[in-house]
């Protein structure tokens, strides 16, 4: 409420829009500050709130990576001396953080086909569905809106070694079992977070077949094109845009992986066969007190994530609309 | 259904298809949804039971103590409040500020609108994880708001997504009905107030559900922001318990899934009763009316 009462003589003073000519000084700041000068005042708060939350501490994590720096007592006038490259070295020669990169890889490779593969199908097939629409919308949301906390319970519970997976797959279960095995435990996590996640994802692309137009693939019909290949040919064309963003934010979803280690494999387990880039900052920077080499890891992933995305865009093509 | 003799007709083969998308997506929702099953099953059983006969509930095997168990390690109540405080905080600012920005960027014309457009989608890809380690050396060390509420919202305070949406949804909203109300002499904020924000309420609603699962699924920065276990929320105080001391526990299958049962709840039934309005909403009629 204060907002609005500060601000209210300002927008007494804003011109109507319909009031052209005349107001020479109207003019002038028209010109300054745009028709509505209002609007800045009204996103003021959300601008400082980016540059504090964002722009600031982005500075400040690619700052810190090139300087030598540690936690000290609020106020204490310490020297954070300039060491160039120096976290970036012991970051590099640091097995730990390698295989980290490698389970990071490991994990893309499993998740961002299969999610988009399963959530743009899912989402076409849902689309056109008729019967059951809330059961099913409900089916495949419910785990994308729970927390990861909460459902990594019952996957503890599915997959340890007399669990019900096991039981169904009897002598075919892996030894050891999925999440202490040292080759299966990234691609649970993978399957994990692909399950996690999708509803978000089919929900992007139930918005994007509502842009396809009808009209093509009465088209393609005509041309006699079945129903498989109209979704080849209209269908994934028509929902390009949509899946470059898909695989953007899968993308950066599994660099962020950081609960599902922890929690899952109880840190990166067995013997860090899935530890996260993640994990390791949260390790390295707040347990073992060293952010500089933590800020240094993160300036990699998102270096790492930056050539993945552009990679993409080449590949997935499609200008934006 | 029978392959055979639904190729001789168009119209028998589309339906065939029909029933074996719906049994396909009908299964595979099932699927989907048979771990929450499983975690309100194995939430009351008196011992863990991970056979295949245990995925049923079996009356001989069921009791509450679960819940009791979890709730002498964990304050479920203190986290549960916790947790919305933490949430309730982030949608009031998401939904004030939210509002403002949208509206700015959708119907007003300012020197910046265009640049902070771009930061709104671009703040979107911006790692949260890049943010953490000098996020957490301002907030929880130079401004000393560690195991503080404030401390929790901060980073969240304002959901960019929902900034989008509700530009999304102030540009349906025809300028024309703004232009006739300024030149009756309204001012822009009565504008907003009397005009745009009826006109929004179902964005509104779409906004806070969106914004909920975020801070209250967040695991990972209140996580790092609070080690009083008194001002943790339930997804920190339950992740210390699966990662600690479930060991301990006589069950801690059960007492884990019980726990989870309470964190998953609330959203599960606020999505279970506003799922329609999980998709945008035609507000055509609200402009009409």
């Amino acid at each position: 409420m204060s907002i609005l009462t500060k601000a209210r003589p300002a927008a007494g003073v804003t011109p109507p829009a319909g009031g052209r000519g005349g107001h020479q000084k109207g003019d002038r700041r028209r010109r300054a500050l745009g028709k509505n000068p209002i609007g800045l005042l009204l996103s003021a708060p959300y601008l400082i709130f980016v540059l504090a939350v964002f722009a600031w501490p982005l500075v400040f994590a690619v700052w810190m990576s090139f300087h030598e720096y540690f936690f000290a007592a609020p106020g204490a006038q310490i020297d954070r001396p300039f060491v160039g490259l120096d976290n970036f070295r012991e970051v590099l020669g640091d097995p730990d953080v390698i295989r980290s990169f490698g389970n990071v890889g490991i994990f893309l490779i499993i998740n961002v086909p299969l999610t988009v593969v399963l959530s743009l199908v899912l989402a076409s097939a849902l689309n056109k569905a008729v019967r059951f629409r809330t059961f099913l919308r409900v089916g495949y949301f419910v785990p994308y809106i729970t927390a990861s906390v909460a459902v990594v319970g019952v996957w503890l519970f599915l997959f340890s070694g007399s669990g019900l997976v096991n039981q169904i797959l009897g002598p075919l279960a892996p030894e050891p079992s999925w999440l202490i095995n040292s080759q299966w435990a990234m691609p649970t996590i993978a399957l994990f977070v692909t399950w996690k996640q999708l509803g978000f994802f089919i929900l992007l692309y139930l918005a994007a077949l509502q842009n396809v137009s009808q009209e093509l693939y009465e088209a393609a019909a005509t041309d006699g094109a079945g129903k498989v290949r109209s979704f080849f040919s209209v269908t994934i064309p028509g929902v390009r845009p949509a899946t470059v963003l898909v695989l953007l934010l899968s993308t950066v979803t599994g660099a962020n992986l950081f609960t599902e280690p922890y929690l899952l494999t109880g840190g990166g387990g067995p013997n860090g066969a899935s530890t996260s880039p993640v994990l390791l900052m949260y390790q390295r920077g707040i347990e073992q007190g060293s952010p500089d080499v933590a800020a240094a890891i993160g300036v990699l992933l998102v270096i790492g994530v930056l050539i993945i995305a552009f990679i993409q865009r080449k590949v997935a093509g499609g200008d934006e609309s | 259904m029978s392959p055979r003799k639904t190729r001789i007709e168009g119209g028998q083969l589309d339906r065939g298809q029909h029933i074996l998308r719906g049994i396909v997506l009908f299964l595979g929702a099932l699927v989907f949804l048979f771990p929450f099953y499983y975690m309100i099953i194995g939430s009351l059983q008196k011992s863990p039971d991970p056979t295949v006969a245990g995925a049923f509930p079996n009356p001989a095997n069921l009791t509450l103590d679960n819940y009791t168990a979890i709730n002498s390690r964990v304050d479920l109540v203190q986290g549960l409040v916790n947790s919305g405080i933490f949430t309730g905080g982030v949608i009031i600012g998401t939904v004030v500020f939210g509002v403002l920005v949208g509206y700015a960027l959708a119907q007003l014309q300012w020197r910046g609108r265009g640049v902070t457009f771009a930061l709104a989608l671009l703040v979107q890809v911006v790692p949260f994880q890049l943010l953490m380690i000098p996020l957490y050396v301002l907030i929880a060390r130079d401004y000393g708001l560690a195991d503080n509420y404030l401390g929790m919202i901060l980073p969240f305070a304002i959901n960019s997504t929902a900034v989008i949406i509700f530009r999304q949804y102030f540009l349906q909203v025809p300028r024309e009905l703004f232009d006739a109300a300024r030149i009756d002499g309204a001012g822009e904020l009565v504008l907003l107030w009397k005009i745009a924000l009826p006109l929004v309420r179902p964005a509104l609603l779409t906004v806070i559900l969106l914004t909920f699962i975020g801070p209250w699924n967040e695991f990972l920065w209140p996580f790092l922001i609070t080690k009083e276990a008194s001002m943790q929320p339930l997804a920190v105080s339950l992740a210390n318990y699966i990662s600690t001391v479930a060991a301990s526990a006589a069950n801690p299958f059960g007492a884990v899934l019980a726990g989870a049962c309470v964190l998953a709840g609330p959203a599960v039934l606020l999505f279970i009763l506003f799922q329609k309005h999980f998709v945008a909403t035609n507000i055509g009629s609200g402009v009409k009316g």
